[in-house]
């Protein structure tokens, strides 16, 4: 039934977006809807407008012109309620590693003991048991971001936004993050996932939304876009080139 | 040169006995300080958020004027606050003059912007790195403050530390509106004052150690805090 819910909630549509600054367009998307089944992969060079499109569909950033639809609705309070991102940089609270998850589900209304069993889950789930009155700062750099995405995930959300999460780890800890976002996605979370690393779309990405200048060069399914691209900056893209 | 070694042994002597006289002194001046920033804590800290996350116009200007206000003359706050509590002025009816309350309000006006202002400091950087993962959380401006202070605690207790070595070090303005009168608002400065002028070196001396060892532990409280606070990495810069 969720499945059911939450596939046509989270149809995300963006229509006519437009930031630019100083008489430079940053952004300029005339349409693009993401309707699978996820993970959708936003890929791209450095200043493609990745993280950008990721937070106007998160609603962090207001565009100048267009707007993003989720479920052919504006996007409103409701759905951000229902969305969780997660940043590049994972933004821990200065508090204990259990005290960052308790925020949230304290939010959302949850009562002492389910906060706690709730907790025990997170944290179990993320392979931080043992950590849970840890200094969230003091976390490595891959175990502060697994804690941030299971800090999204205690949001239980519809969609969970993520920009280039796994940018500053090593390969062991981006196969770890890598788990636990399939594993979000196998439970019914539609990703959108802003990366660089092409290998990391082909193991992740159903579909892919490839990025240059600002503008959407090409959308479609992953393994087509990967293997055939069809337009001359993701063909350059994805064989090395230098793109700008 | 003997007569110095002689006032330094008296002055220990007075310490270590326990003179009554003496303690009495040390006991108003504490109470009085810390009353102070405890009340400046109420007022400097939320004005201080709250200068950090709202927008509106003049806030830069109430940012700079918070800013000057920490450097204001403690002897001209202790005339402003005379003149409000003298019979004459405006709150002269409460009969507050010479008495520890009205010391304890010319050191809440003296630490208060120095409350604020480092409250705003701290809270500001914070905000700017907490700003987008609050507001993904649906975390409003207004609900954002008390997450922001709680997580700033260690710098904020850092900047009470600071209010309350500046009060307790003070000396200009509590001696205009506390008037110095003996066994009612006679704190340690204010006798170190009168005493040295008088001859009576001891007294001052023994006044002196115990506020240069309030202000080492003062001064070590912050460094501990400081350690601590980067050690479980709950540093802000």
């Amino acid at each position: 039934m969720r499945d059911l819910v939450s596939e046509m909630a989270r149809r995300i549509t963006v229509n006519g977006l437009q930031i630019a600054r100083n008489g430079t367009a940053l952004l300029d998307v005339p349409h693009l809807t993401l309707s699978g089944p996820g993970p959708t992969l936003i890929l791209g060079p450095n200043g493609a407008g990745k993280s950008l499109l990721l937070r106007c569909l998160h609603g962090l950033i207001a565009p100048d012109k267009g707007y993003v639809e989720q479920d052919g609705v504006p996007l409103n309070a409701d759905h951000k309620a229902r969305q969780a991102m997660v940043f590049q940089q994972p933004v821990l609270l200065r508090r204990s590693v259990a005290a960052n998850l308790d925020f949230v589900l304290k939010r959302q209304g949850l009562q002492r003991v389910a906060r706690k069993t709730r907790i025990a889950d997170l944290l179990a789930q993320g392979g931080l048991d043992g950590k849970a009155r840890q200094a969230a700062r003091s976390l490595s750099g891959g175990e502060a971001q697994r804690l941030a995405i299971l800090r999204a995930l205690a949001l239980d959300p519809d969609t969970l936004f993520l920009d280039e999460p796994t940018s500053a780890l090593d390969p062991g800890a981006t196969q770890v993050i890598e788990r636990m976002i399939l594993r979000a996605s196998e439970g019914g979370v539609r990703i959108v996932m802003v990366t660089h690393d092409i290998g990391q779309a082909r193991r992740l990405a159903s579909d892919v939304v490839m990025m240059q200048g600002g503008h959407v060069v090409e959308h479609g399914d992953a393994r087509q876009v990967l293997d055939d691209p069809k337009s001359d900056a993701s063909r350059k893209y994805l064989a090395g080139g230098l793109v700008t | 040169m003997h007569g110095f070694a002689v006032e330094f042994n008296t002055a220990f002597t007075l310490i270590l006995n326990g003179d009554p006289e003496l303690w009495a002194i040390v006991l108003l001046s504490l109470k009085v300080s810390v009353f102070a920033v405890l009340i400046s804590a109420l007022i400097g800290m939320p004005v201080g958020a709250a200068l950090a996350v709202a927008r509106f116009p003049g806030r830069r200007v109430l940012i700079i004027l918070m800013n000057a206000l920490m450097g204001f003359p403690p002897v001209v706050v202790g005339l402003l606050v005379y003149l409000m509590l003298s019979r004459s002025g405006p709150l002269g009816v409460l009969e507050l003059l010479y008495t520890p309350t009205a010391m304890i309000i010319a050191q809440v006006v003296l630490v208060t912007p120095i409350v604020a202002a480092l409250t705003r400091q701290v809270v500001e950087m914070l905000a700017e790195e907490y700003s987008e993962q609050l507001r993904s959380l649906g975390v409003s401006r207004l609900a954002s403050v008390p997450v922001l202070l709680w997580d700033a605690r260690l710098a904020l207790v850092t900047a009470l530390l600071a209010g309350f070595g500046r009060a307790i070090a003070e000396v200009g303005a509590v001696i205009i509106v506390g008037g110095n009168i003996n066994h009612v608002t006679r704190v340690m400065t204010t006798t170190i004052a009168l005493e040295t002028s008088k001859g009576n070196l001891a007294l001052a001396l023994a006044l002196g150690a115990i506020l240069i060892g309030i202000a080492i532990a003062v001064n070590a409280m912050v460094s501990t805090l400081s350690l601590r606070a980067e050690r479980e990495g709950l540093r802000h810069a």
